[in-house]
């Protein structure tokens, strides 16, 4: 069950790389982001941008690579999610649970019983709900919007007093 | 170590309201702002619902103080003690909350029992807000005779002692009967089933205590049978348990196809998990479960069953009236239907031979201290959505808040909300926060007044270093030390 764990610890790994590169690449004044053309395989054909609707309806954008799941997304990029992905994307919680577009939804890999396990503990189950650790990202995924569901214990406003102080 | 060990002094410096230099108002605002006092929290229990309320302060409120106060010397409540061995994925939890305890704007305390070392009156004297998330510590009692015979045990105790407990430490279970008797629908009923028929070597790798491994390796145990008061629509286990019994390489599953029949029309129209629950069930019991599966079940020795519409009414002892023999159990028939049915008798009795019975009933709240509202028919605080009732000040999340049922995510959002209802009164002023608070530094003075010296969060991740190299030795994740005097020593006390 190490799989998920192991596809963030690489695909922070290779973040590192990238970063590092500069010194050894003697161009000190490329920025990260022109160093990304510089990985083996052209970075814009790998990436991924998909956009989240939090709790809050705040729209975040975070961009992963094809393979990564949904989860390595939120985590890689520390997208404020509350309580997402409590056990690290390993089919034992549904913390993750995100509710797709109807047309993305239809093309998502075929759902597995153990993830229609977790799927009935969830919150707001809708049938357009999948488990953010086990979606992995494609190149037609591009410009996807998924949803966060409400925590329907209690739909108060949430508050955040630290945006507020 | 020394008692001071950890300890963060009161970060709120002199007033600057009396130092305010001559400026612009946005200066003047900034200043007002950080001179405002900090809120102090304290949270009793370290459990999932004690971490998830603070991890949910701490994230939304940039200026509280988030303290916690453990019984054990240790964190992670049931996390450590309740999560199945064989479930080593839910205890990823267990980093996030470490990282919740590494905030410096936490401190942990464990080896503090709240109601005895310390009074909630005079928590609430050191903090502007209390939470109690101090879980469900006892167990329903079945309330027949011969309850108290050997070979009867709570589940609870049962999971307490293979999962390293220090209060079950030394249970000892008897597994000498082949006939296992678990009373209870529940997920704890499956675990323990699961525990008891699972093969060794898958046990082996898990973080299952030593001692129970050398006594499960001996027990005799072939068959255990889960019974239930009500039928089939009204198990209270979840899917993926059922599947993994289903699924166990060494036992097979006994449904009696009698239980399943016509049960299709009747979960025609309710919520999604307890249809696919049932629909689990009933293919099962019913359908042809091919070839592999039936060859292997066909080659294994040990079996498990659900029973329905079975009460118990009695343990009964051996000639030596010491040790449990068998259950008497009276039929009994549903009252209306869906998750409201009732069991009523019928008046028709049973009796099945068992030397082990686990009784699986549920868990109980118990009240804290006298300050503190409860309500015992409930077994819990009276609150709402997490504001004790007629207790200004006093909050609390978890199983003490809805009573002891629901998954991890069922804690994290209820210990959110209860969260959310101290920043709303913190932010509306329902909760006073205008004069400044002693903190940890005035708890840590009575406790040592009482000689009580706190577990830190450091002294507990050197007990878990400690684990892990002992886990390390066998091929284990961690062997666990399951003597609060071992972990004391280990950290020098």
């Amino acid at each position: 069950m190490a799989a998920p764990g192991l596809l963030r610890a690489a695909a922070s790994s290779c973040r590192r790389i990238l970063l590092a590169a500069p010194a050894g690449a003697g161009r000190p004044n490329a920025g990260p982001r022109r160093l990304l053309h510089v990985s083996p395989r052209p970075s814009s054909e790998d990436k991924v941008t998909v956009h989240f609707v939090n709790r809050d309806g705040d729209k975040l954008t975070a961009q992963g690579k094809v393979g990564d799941s949904l989860l390595d997304v939120v985590v890689d990029n520390n997208l404020d999610i509350d309580g997402f992905g409590a056990c690290e994307g390993t089919l034992a919680c549904s913390t993750c649970h995100l509710i797709f577009e109807d047309q993305m939804y239809e093309k998502l890999d075929a759902i597995t019983d153990e993830e229609m396990d977790m799927l009935d503990l969830a919150y707001g189950l809708t049938d357009r709900s999948r488990l953010g650790c086990q979606i992995f990202l494609k190149k037609n995924m591009n410009q996807m919007t998924v949803r966060v569901p409400e925590a329907v214990a209690d739909a108060r406003q949430s508050l955040d007093m630290s945006k507020n102080p | 170590m020394s008692c001071s060990a950890g300890i963060v002094g009161c970060r709120r410096g002199p007033s600057l309201r009396f130092l305010l230099p001559k400026g612009s108002v946005a200066g003047i605002k900034r200043l007002l702002v950080s001179a405002e006092v900090i809120p102090r929290i304290c949270i009793v229990g370290s459990g999932p619902a004690g971490f998830y309320t603070a991890q949910h302060l701490l994230k939304h409120h940039k200026q509280a103080q988030v303290d916690i106060f453990e019984k054990l010397p240790i964190p992670f409540g049931l996390v450590r003690f309740g999560v199945a061995p064989d479930h080593p994925e839910v205890k990823n939890v267990i980093n996030a909350f470490t990282q919740t305890a590494r905030s410096d704007r936490c401190i942990y305390s464990g080896n503090v029992t709240v109601g005895k070392d310390v009074t909630i009156k005079e928590l609430q004297k050191a903090y502007h807000a209390v939470v109690l998330s101090y879980g469900a510590e006892d167990s329903r009692r079945l309330g027949i005779p011969g309850e108290d015979l050997a070979g009867v045990y709570s589940a609870r105790a049962f999971v307490g002692w293979y999962n390293g407990l220090p209060e079950n430490r030394d249970l000892k279970p008897d597994l000498s009967s082949e006939t296992a008797v678990v009373l209870g629908h529940g997920n704890v009923a499956l675990d323990v089933a699961r525990i008891l028929l699972s093969p060794l070597e898958i046990l082996r790798k898990s973080d299952i205590t030593e001692d129970s491994l050398t006594a499960l390796a001996r027990s005799k145990v072939k068959r255990v049978c889960l019974i239930g008061r009500r039928g089939p629509l009204q198990v209270a286990f979840t899917i993926k348990e059922l599947r993994e019994m289903i699924n166990l390489p060494n036992a097979r599953p006994f449904l009696n196809p009698a239980d399943f029949k016509g049960l299709g029309d009747a979960i025609k129209d309710v919520p999604r998990p307890r249809k696919r629950l049932t629909e689990l069930m009933v293919k099962t019991a019913l359908e042809d479960p091919g070839e592999a599966m039936a060859s292997r079940w066909a080659s294994v020795s040990r079996e498990w069953s659900l029973k329905f519409l079975r009460s118990p009414l009695e343990v009964l002892p051996m000639a030596d009236g010491r040790q449990a023999r068998a259950i008497r159990l009276a039929v009994t028939r549903l009252e209306g239907t869906g998750e409201a049915a009732k069991a009523v008798p019928t008046g028709e009795v049973e009796e099945m031979l068992c030397g082990l019975v686990l009784s699986s009933i549920g868990y109980k709240s118990l009240p804290i201290d006298p300050a503190v509202p409860f309500d015992a028919k409930q077994g819990v605080i009276p609150n709402d959505l997490g504001r004790v009732l007629g207790a200004t000040g006093l909050y609390c999340s978890g199983w003490v808040k809805r009573g002891p049922t629901g998954v991890i995510i069922t804690t994290m959002n209820d210990s959110f909300d209860t969260a959310q209802s101290v920043l709303e009164d913190l932010q509306s002023g329902a909760l006073d926060v205008s004069g400044a608070k002693g903190g940890f530094d005035l708890v840590r003075s009575i406790l040592q007044s009482r000689g009580i010296c706190p577990v830190s969060f450091s002294d507990w991740e050197k007990i878990d270093a400690a684990e892990v190299a002992r886990g390390k030795l066998s091929g284990k994740p961690r062997e666990k030390i399951t003597d609060p005097r071992e972990m004391l020593e280990l950290i020098g006390r």
